[in-house]
């Protein structure tokens, strides 16, 4: 903070509400004010309006037309995450060991090249694979065939056991651009002393990175994890893009995201509700604020940073 | 050469190329091929689809089909609007409030800057049901105004936050100065926001990305024919014509081709945002 003058000691000078006012009040207005309200409505009955207590998050995680869809997105989604941390994460971590090699050449070119699916829609990603594993244009199909196992070829997304994996690596595929380079960013930022004296102690380049750097970008590791954790959690676009909002086969691969847009915009005879819909999104704003806690408690707290 | 001189070389340099080339193909082949395939006849796009297009096989009926069929020059002009407002009024408002708390000691600063960094871990999706609400009762349903105030909203957070620890390392002697010179607060905000430049530039490109790829917003608030935007366009567009594959293909293509070369030119900004954001 910065030293007292005299110009801060009234109390709201106007050129603070002068910048201060535009920001605060289109995020106040478009994001703080509809999160409040949608809480507050998911207190009220759908029908008329009345307050409810939690009736309708005892509805939603009990009753039977309900609990399924719900512990079922909730499920599919720990599933979406799970293969996001033990695909993308180490992947992303291995590559980025390789790119921040100080002697690799084109590392610049590397990164931009992996990072270009990042920065596409989900929307093309998703349509672009459908068609690569579609098994009327045969491409995947023919891929195998040259590697001789053609035979294991199946169309994935069409069901309901590989639907979910396969549209989890579709999103591996294209976001891991992002945990790569917050992993390569971490690892250049380790003096160079620290390495060099590893290696002149006899450490070969296998221990020097898990006793050495690895631990230093333990922190990136926990920001990582958290940011995929609330990503995933919010996801919608790719499943919406590829099954429809009913995220099928079967529900197979509906996720917390398919299950508020249904809920509150209603989809084919079921009607929109705003009020469950409300529910929904209060339940992962719950999981995300958990996951956040957790972080914030669990991780941040108990690992050791160094200072570099 | 020794054989272990040989293992040392393979170690250090093959291995590590063999491995980023495969990773790079993978992340690149399933673009090209779309686009290779945009502009082939519907037979050579299933005969042999890995093929270049040649003069035999060469085709823009897909193309046509786009530019016949679907509203793509009013989606494309809606996403421009919808884009660029946005990060017009981000960087402005963003700004002004990170310089506000970065600047002033005044009561209640870092709550403010609590409050305001709230959005970074809380997605605005979230909200959707209170913001089509609010959006309905102004009057702003299919209205690209409603998208641009809710991607401001969306973008502010992150945008106050980054920019709020660059303007604390200008220094102080600058601002002082001006200050003795009369220079009124206004002014010197003006001198400031020069010299964060480049850290506004990786800002901007930084929100945009996941503005122009909205699907959500789009989809809730402005889904009608006349507001629609690129990325919702090309989605209705692909599910009708499913079956067509030359247009499915050329729509994919252009879809991607503006923010490839967008990409092209700010590729240095972006990565360089994402990494120095990263070792704070």
């Amino acid at each position: 903070m910065q030293s007292s003058s005299p110009r801060k000691r009234k109390p709201f000078p106007t050129h603070i509400i002068v910048f201060l006012a535009p920001a605060v009040l289109v995020y106040s207005i478009f994001m703080i004010f509809p999160l409040l309200n949608s809480l507050r409505l998911s207190f009220l009955s759908n029908e008329t309006g009345t307050f409810v207590g939690l009736q309708n998050y005892l509805t939603l995680l009990t009753n039977d037309l309900w609990a399924d869809r719900f512990w079922g997105a909730f499920k599919n989604n720990l599933v979406f995450f799970a293969v996001n941390m033990l695909v993308q994460n180490p992947v992303a971590l291995f590559l980025a060991a390789l790119l921040s090699r100080r002697t690799l050449r084109w590392s610049s070119k590397y990164r931009t090249l992996i990072f270009v699916p990042t920065v596409l829609s989900v929307v093309i990603i998703g349509f672009i694979w459908q068609l690569i594993l579609s098994p009327l244009w045969g491409i995947a199909e023919g891929f195998m065939n040259f590697f001789g196992i053609g035979d294991l070829f199946q169309p994935w997304l069409g069901l309901e056991s590989t639907a979910l994996v396969t549209i989890s690596l579709i999103s591996v595929w294209q976001f891991i651009g992002i945990p790569l380079m917050l992993f390569y960013a971490a690892l250049i930022s380790i003096p160079e002393e620290l390495i060099e004296a590893a290696y002149v102690d006899g450490a070969t380049a296998w221990p020097v990175f898990w006793r050495v750097k690895f631990p230093l970008i333990l922190p990136t590791v926990g920001i990582v994890t958290i940011l995929t954790f609330v990503g995933n959690f919010n996801a919608f676009d790719l499943i919406y893009t590829i099954k429809g909002a009913l995220a099928g086969p079967n529900f197979a691969t509906d996720i917390m995201g398919t299950l508020f847009f249904r809920t509150f915009f209603g989809q084919q005879l079921q009607l929109g509700n705003a009020a469950m819909g409300s529910t929904v999104a209060a339940m992962m704003l719950l999981i995300i604020l958990a996951g956040v806690l957790l972080y914030l408690v669990g991780w941040q707290r108990r690992i050791s940073t160094y200072e570099l | 050469m020794s054989f272990a001189q040989i293992r040392y070389r393979m170690s250090e340099s093959v291995f590590p190329h063999m491995a980023l080339l495969a990773y790079t193909a993978v992340a690149l082949f399933p673009i090209l091929l779309i686009i290779i395939n945009s502009f082939k006849t519907r037979k050579a796009i299933f005969r042999a689809p890995l093929a270049l297009p040649n003069a035999e096989t060469f085709s823009l009926e897909g193309y046509l089909t786009v530019w016949e069929r679907a509203g793509f020059p009013i989606y494309f002009r809606n996403s421009l609007v919808v884009t660029l407002a946005s990060i017009f009024f981000i960087l402005l408002f963003g700004a002004m409030a990170a310089y506000a708390l970065s600047e002033y000691d005044f009561r209640g600063n870092t709550l403010m800057g609590l409050y305001l960094a709230l959005g970074i871990m809380i997605p605005i999706r979230l909200g959707t049901v209170g913001i089509l609400r609010l959006v309905a009762s102004m009057g702003l349903v299919n209205n690209l105004l409603a998208l641009i105030l809710v991607y401001i909203a969306q973008g502010l957070p992150l945008t106050i936050f980054v920019l709020q620890s660059f303007m604390r390392q200008v220094p102080r002697e600058m601002k002082e100065a001006a200050r003795v010179d009369g220079a009124s607060e206004y002014r010197i905000f003006g001198l400031v926001l020069p010299l964060v430049r480049p850290a506004v530039a990786t800002v901007a490109v930084f929100v945009m990305i996941p503005i122009w790829n909205d699907l959500w917003f789009p989809l809730i608030l402005a889904p009608g024919e006349s507001t629609k935007t690129v990325t919702l366009g090309a989605q209705q567009f692909l599910g009708q014509f499913v079956s067509d594959w030359n247009a499915v293909l050329s729509s994919l293509t252009l879809a991607m081709i503006p923010v490839l070369i967008l990409y092209i030119i700010f590729s240095r900004q972006l990565i360089r945002g994402i990494t120095s954001g990263a070792i704070k």
